[in-house]
Parts: structure tokens; sequence; C-alpha cells
């Protein structure tokens, strides 16, 4: 294993090497920083092409100064390295590691979104082969496909930002929307569920009629101008939750588990009061982490209390549905700085953002609000780039879990006479997980790199931007950079791909052979 | 119920399976793919369309044969603005105060007349060219670009990856780190880097380029169908009967290879026509005064509040050309996979499970 990790890196250096001399002629051949010179009236023209010659060593041949850059980068294994600088005479380095948060700000949220979406719609449509959810979603997924980025990005700001804003002002959704909408989810469960015709008749009416009644609270209560959750809607959720997690988890007939998860979500509930002084105090970072600790603790030892028998799954069980509970706090939280937000000088009641990364605020301002102004900007760039993303996890998952369903294995599991829901989730969905896992890891550097557009159209300062600098500015250095950063980012999640496949799946050893 | 209902299915397959094995009776390979493909409804569906919305783009401007500017010969389009062409702006009757609007007419007679498309369908752009003219002309640019990188790539990705899958060893070692080098770096990079330095000789030579890159994931695709194949005894069996190298890759491992390439080809155009969009809308791709969809819609993005025409159909073309390409690659897809069978309707499943094949019921 070792020895394999090993021959996998030194492939990388290879082929770091390969790709960067590839792309370093490529561009250094097709560039030429001294055309805007040539073309200057100044006094002093000669001069400044010999300077700015000097600099860039442009009396070199391109392979020679690539071998420049390269023995600068080279000093990184003696621990000197040196990527150069940029043409604003600033490390290369410095203006990389500067622009990698934003970047994993933007795609870390939208491509958890993606998975976890993409891979509950791709499931839900293998099971329901065939059908007109599964059709829909097809076309769905093809619809994304064909979407681009930045296309969606325009349609998203104006109906989503815009539209949403100047729906925020008078909060009140109005009738034709408020059937609009019961209709569309009437449709999509009922599609889900499906079923005889009576029974997906009732479903439509059924969550027709409470989608009616709770977008009418909502509008009457005046809700989307003052969100909150409070400790009724938590523990609502909480029991929710507690139920969902147990069928999916170890199935509603295991009552242990089930005891467990719903006393879960009353000291979830319960915890909701001391949490407002943890999260208020000095140090809410601190204290996010108290309530999740406490609440992961709790769970683990309600677990062992209540389960006798098959303790691990329990505690895996109790242990989710009390973290997802602790995130209903925090979002109640983030609520809870909604007002103070929304009427700030900044802000405006203009609260979702069409472009930027966080509006600069004059003035300190509390943990939250900055908290609650982070997710704002990141809503739509986080749906823009999710839409695109998480088609081809439908397709994946879809495709994987069909081909799971097929194999002999279930057919056993079956036969044993397993229930339904342990053959899908225990037999078919983790070995689903096997590629879908590895896919996901390959998919991180095509992602990032994906990432330019949506910095572009959504203004973000983070490597797309420094890219397109690097590219209109003539700028080798930070181009052979930005480069550099993510052929090395994709190489390695190829190899975290391969590893974990050898991980997850014991058929597979990694590195036999040769 | 659910339980019930699969277990119907499973006495039902045996007889099914019968179905449809006596519809391939006696066909060839491409017989039944072909067979299986006509039947995608998708799939035909959207050939139909796309071979359609080909026919009206390209044949809708104008073709200077020769000098542009003095031409030998002109073939005139159906349409009757050329992209070029600035035409008076027009000023009256649009919504909210704004100039150019277009002026189709597709509701029938709830507006007292009927279907029209009047001087300028698509509106005008700042200036008063004829935006279908430049839609028409973005979308011919766009699908030139597709279909280049598509060709350029099936043919350097299918030798590429065959070479390296049938003689194996320095000559594979060598071509598969040339493609390591490349598939390290993301596409778009290399398309911006590319696009950057020389969108402005031209769409054609751009996406010559952009072909030259993008081949890479298919040879690796057909190296591994060949690492296989080559093993095979029908490879065997020609190399004793002594076929040459070119002979045995081309006409015999080739062949069974061809689904696999058919359908990442179609899945490449498809990406290629995103790409050539995304890049020149970021300024890397086709530039001014040429015309491209992407090109079109970065232009006139933060006209949308205003004229929103000028946004949605640049974008329309887009999405109709790369979803019909993509619905045309799951056809094909599902019409090479052996493991597919022909979901039977309604009337075949009835049949089956009264145990009686298609034969008797005729």
């Amino acid at each position: 294993m070792l020895a394999y990790v090993i021959r996998r890196l030194g492939a990388l250096v290879v082929i770091l090497f390969g790709s960067s001399f590839l792309l370093y002629n490529l561009s250094a051949v097709s560039t030429d920083p001294l055309a805007e010179l040539r073309l200057s009236d100044a006094q002093n023209k000669e001069q400044l092409i010999l300077n700015l010659t000097r600099e860039l060593r442009l009396d070199l041949p391109p392979p020679l100064r690539y071998f420049i850059w390269l023995r600068g980068v080279l000093g990184i294994f003696v621990g000197n390295p040196n990527f150069g600088l940029t043409r604003e005479q600033e490390p290369v380095v410095d203006a990389i590691l500067g622009a990698i948060p934003t970047t994993i700000r933007l795609v870390f949220v939208a491509t958890i979104v993606a998975i976890v979406l993409g891979i509950a719609l791709g499931i839900t449509s293998a099971l329901r082969q065939y059908t007109r959810f599964d059709y829909g979603m097809t076309f769905f997924a093809f619809l994304l496909f064909s979407l681009p980025i930045f296309w969606v990005a325009v349609l998203l700001k104006q109906y989503l930002a815009i539209d949403f804003n100047d729906f925020l002002v008078t909060a009140k959704i109005s009738p034709p929307w408020i059937i609009g909408l019961s209709i569309a989810a009437g449709f999509f469960w009922a599609a889900i569920i499906s079923g005889t015709r009576k029974r997906v008749t009732l479903i439509f009416i059924g969550v027709f009629i409470a989608n009616s009644i709770f977008l009418t609270a909502l509008s009457a209560s005046e809700w989307f101008s003052y969100p909150r959750l409070g400790p009724i809607a938590i523990a609502v959720l909480g029991v929710g939750i507690a139920f969902g997690v147990t069928y999916l988890s170890v199935g509603l007939s295991d009552k242990n588990a089930l005891k467990t998860t719903l006393l879960m979500a009353a000291i979830g509930t319960i915890s909701y009061f001391p949490a407002q002084a943890v999260l208020n105090s000095n140090r809410p970072r601190l204290g996010m982490l108290v309530l999740f600790v406490v609440l992961v603790l709790v769970s683990i030892a309600g677990a062992w209390l209540f389960a006798r028998v098959d303790r691990g799954p329990v505690i895996r069980t109790s242990i989710i549905t009390s973290s997802l509970i602790g995130l209903l706090i925090l979002v109640d939280r983030m609520m809870q700085a909604w007002r103070p937000y929304v009427e700030s000088d900044d802000v405006n009641f203009r609260p979702v953002a069409t472009i930027g990364q966080s509006r600069v605020w004059l003035t300190e301002v509390p943990f939250w609000v900055r908290v609650l102004d982070f997710a704002m900007h990141l809503i739509l760039p986080t749906l823009a780039l999710t839409l695109i993303s998480f088609a081809g996890y439908i397709r994946f998952s879809r495709g994987t879990l069909l081909d799971v369903l097929n194999q002999d294995y279930i057919r056993t599991a079956r036969a044993k006479g397993l229930t339904e829901r342990t053959v899908i989730m225990r037999h078919a969905f983790r070995n689903t997980m096997i590629p879908l896992t590895t896919i996901m890891v390959g998919d991180i550097a095509g992602i990032v790199g994906g990432a330019i557009i949506t910095e572009r159209v959504f203004a973000w300062q983070g490597m797309g931007t420094l890219f397109n600098k690097a590219i209109n500015t003539f700028d080798l250095n930070l181009l052979m950079g930005v480069i550099l950063f993510l052929s090395t980012l994709a190489i390695l999640a190829n190899l975290v791909a391969d590893l974990l496949y050898s991980v997850l799946d014991p058929r597979i050893r990694v590195g036999a052979g040769k | 119920m659910a339980r019930n209902k699969k277990e119907v299915e499973i006495v039902n397959e045996a007889n099914e399976n019968a179905i449809a094995n006596k519809e391939t009776e006696g066909l060839s390979q491409g017989q039944i793919v072909f067979r299986r493909f006509i039947r995608h409804r998708a799939a035909m569906i959207s050939v139909v369309f796309l071979f359609t919305l080909i026919v009206i783009v390209y044949t809708a401007l104008d073709w200077r044969i020769g000098d542009k500017d003095e031409p030998l010969f002109t073939i005139p389009g159906w349409w009757k603005y050329g992209f070029e062409d600035m035409p008076d702006l027009r000023f009256e009757d649009c919504p909210g105060g704004t100039v150019g609007c277009p002026s189709i007419d597709a509701v029938p007679f709830l507006d007292g007349d009927g279907v029209s498309l009047g001087d300028h369908p698509f509106g005008q752009d700042d200036i008063g060219r004829d935006y279908l003219a430049l839609v028409m002309r973005g979308a011919q640019r766009s699908i030139l670009v597709m279909f280049i990188i598509g060709i350029i790539a099936a043919t350097l990705g299918t030798v590429i990856g065959a070479i390296a899958g049938y003689f194996r060893g320095w000559v594979d070692a060598i071509l598969m780190r040339l493609v390591d080098f490349i598939i390290t770096v993301p596409v778009i990079i290399i398309g911006a880097v590319i696009g950057f330095h020389f969108g402005n000789k031209g769409a054609a030579f751009l996406a010559l380029l952009l072909g030259l890159f993008a081949w890479t994931g298919l040879s690796r695709l057909v190296r591994g169908e060949f690492l296989t194949l080559r093993e095979r005894e029908f490879v065997d069996a020609a190399r004793v009967a002594g076929a040459s190298n070119r002979r045995i890759i081309f006409k015999h491992i080739l062949p069974n290879a061809v689904g696999v390439i058919i359908v990442s080809v179609t899945l490449l155009m498809s990406g290629a026509i995103l790409l050539e969009t995304a890049l020149s809308y970021l300024g890397f791709g086709v530039v001014a005064p040429d015309v491209s969809l992407g090109l079109l819609i970065s232009t006139y993005q933060d006209a949308f509040t205003t004229r929103p025409w000028l946004f949605w159909y640049p974008g329309l073309f887009i999405i109709a050309i790369a979803l019909c390409i993509n619905f045309i690659g799951d056809g094909l897809r599902d019409a090479f996979d052996p493991r597919q069978r022909r979901r039977l309707s309604r009337k075949d499943k009835a049949n089956a499970r009264q145990g009686k094949s298609r034969a008797e019921v005729a």
C-alpha cells in the first residue's frame, strides 16, 4: 500500500512536470506581453520594452524560460519554493493562498447539497424505474446537463434575488402562488409515492391541502419578515427527523432505536434554551462546538441505555438525529439575526445578494449577523453550481443502483425474506456508494475548475478571478501557479479516489500486480 | 402488495424474454442496434428536431462564396437580414419604453391577429442589428464548433486509444502519459488559454485547437476496450490467418468498440457546445465582430431586466441543441447496451402474462 502511494506520488511529479511544460510553452509561445507597449506612443518606449524584456526574461526562448520557472518551483524540495512574482510584484503563493478560501467556500456547500440531493433523487428515480417520476427525473437531469451555468445564473439573479427581495417587502404569498406551489408539491409527492390511481389522487389532495394551509399560515404570520423556528417548531421537526432517520437507518420496527431518537428529539428541544445562552456568548464558535459535543455525547449515552443488543446502529441513528436537531438550533439562531440584518443600512431590506461574497461592513457586526451575511451571499452561486452539478449525480446514482439491484446477492437478500427497506438501504445502497464515492472525489478538481465561470458571474474573488486576471494581463507566473494548483488537486483527488475505492471495496486490491 | 407484484413479474420474465428474443432473430448486430434506437422515442424526436434545427439555422442567412465583400455568387438565405445588416431600430409599441423588441406573435388569435413573424421576430440589438440573424449566425458557429471538436476528438481519441491498447508496452506508456499531461488540467482552463490567444483567428480554427485537447477521455475508454478485446479468440484467429496489425485494429477490433465510441462522442459534443459558449462568455472564445451564442448572452446579460429577449433566445438555442444531443446519446447508449432489453408495451405484457408469445397472437 505504502509502496503504491509512493509510486503514485512519483508519477504525480512526472505528470505535473509534463503538463506544466506543455501549458507553459503553449501560453508563452502565443502571448506577447510587449504587444501593448509596441503600440504605445510613450517617449521612452524603447526603454520600457527593454525593461519588460529583462524583467520577464523575454530574451530567452520559452522552453528555457520554463526551466527558470521550474528552478524556483523545485525549491519546494529544499524548503524554499519560489513560484515567482505576479506582474504586481506580489508572490504568486500569497495570491493563490488568498484565493483558496473563497473558492472552497463557494464549492463546498454546493458540492454537499448536490451530492445529497442528487443521490436522493437518483435513488428514488431508480426505485421508481419506468414511472412518470423516473421519466420526469431523466428529462430534468438532461435539461440540467444542457444548461450553461452563466445563463442559469442570470435567471437566478432575476427570479430568486431581485423578485424574492421584492416579495420580502410585503412577505404576503398571493393565492395564485399558494395554489400553484401546492399543486407542484402535490404532483411531486404523488409521483414519488405512486401506486394505484386512488392512492395517488388521495396523496395529491392531501399534500395539496397540507401545503396550502402551511403556506397560508406562513404568509399570514408574516414568517418571511420575521423568520424563526422556536422550540415548538424544533420539537415538531425533531420528531419528524427522529422517525425519518430511524426509518432509513434501522427501520421503524426497531423499537429501541425509535425510543432513543424520540428521546433525542425531546432532549434537543430542551437544549434549545441553554443553547441560546451558549450561542450568544462571546465565543460563539466554541459555543457551537460545545453544543454539538454535548448532543453527540448525550445521544451515545441514550443509545447505550436503550439498546441492549446491536448498539452500533442505534448509536449511529441517534447521533445523526441529534446532529440534525443541533443544526436546526443553529438555523434558528441565524434566523434570529434576520431582523438586525435586513434592517441594517448596508442591506436595506434586500437580503438576497446578487453579486459579491460579503457586504462591506463599515461597523463591527455581531457574529451571527456576519454568518447570515455569508449565507445570503452563498445562496445564488450555490444554487447555480448545485443545479449544474447534481444532474450527474442523479444519473449516476440511478444507473449504479439499477446495476446493483440486478445482482444476485440482492435476489438472495430478498429470498431470505428481508424487508424491502433492509434490502435497499443495507444491501443495495451501500454498494451503490462505492463507485459514487470515487466519482465524487474525482470530480472535485473539475468542480473547482468549473467555478471559474460562477465566480465571474457572481463577482467572487477566488481562483477563477486570479485565472482570468493572469490570462488577460499575460501574467505567466500567476497563470502557471493556478494551473499547477488545479492539476495537483486533480491528481491528488484521483489518488484519493483510488485509495478510497480499495478501502470501501475489499475486492479491489490497490497496487496488486506488477 | 409490492412483493406480490414482483413475483408476478418474475414469472412473466421468461415469457417476455421469449418475445424479446423472437424480435431479434436473424438480424445483424447493426440492425438490432438500429431498431432499438428507432424505438427510443425521446432520441428519435431529438434526431428529427436537431436535423430540422440545423437545416433552419444554416439556410437562414446568405452564403457568400468567395470574397466576403465581393462574392463570386451568393446563395440567398430564407431570412431577409444578414447578421451584419443594420436596419432601423424599432421604437414604437415596445413595452416599458424599450427599443427593438421582438415582433414575433406566437399567440394565435387571442390578441386579434394570427401567428406572424413580423419584421424582427427576435427583436433587435442596441445598434439595430436583427437579432434573429445574430442568433442564427451564433447557432451556426456553435454547431460548427461542436462538430469540428467532435470529429477531431473522435478521430484522435479512437486512433490513439486503439494504438495504445493494441500495442501496449512502451507505446502505451508514452501515449497514456501524454493523456495524463492533458487530462489533469481542467478542460475549461486549457480552453481559455487556447481561446484567449487564438479566438480571433475564427471559430473553426478555435474548434480545431480545442479538438486537439478534447480527445483524452475518449482515448482512455477506447484503450480500455482494446485491452480486453485484443485477448479475445477472434483476434487470435485473425492473427493466425495472417492479418496485419492495421487490419486487426480497424476491421476486427474497432467495430466491436464502436458503441462505446459513438456514445462517448455524442456526450463529448454536448460538452463541446457548452464549452464553446462558456469560453465565449468568458471572452476567451469567439470574439466580435463574429457572433456566437455565448458571446450574445455575455453581451446582453445586463439587459435582462429591460430587454429579456436579448437573453432568452440565444440561451434557448444552446439548450435545445445540447438537450437534443444528450437525448440522442442516451438513445444510442441504450441501443448499444447488450443488457438492455426492450421495455415491452402494455399489450406485450398482457400477452406474456397469459403465456402467449407474439407469434401465437399473430
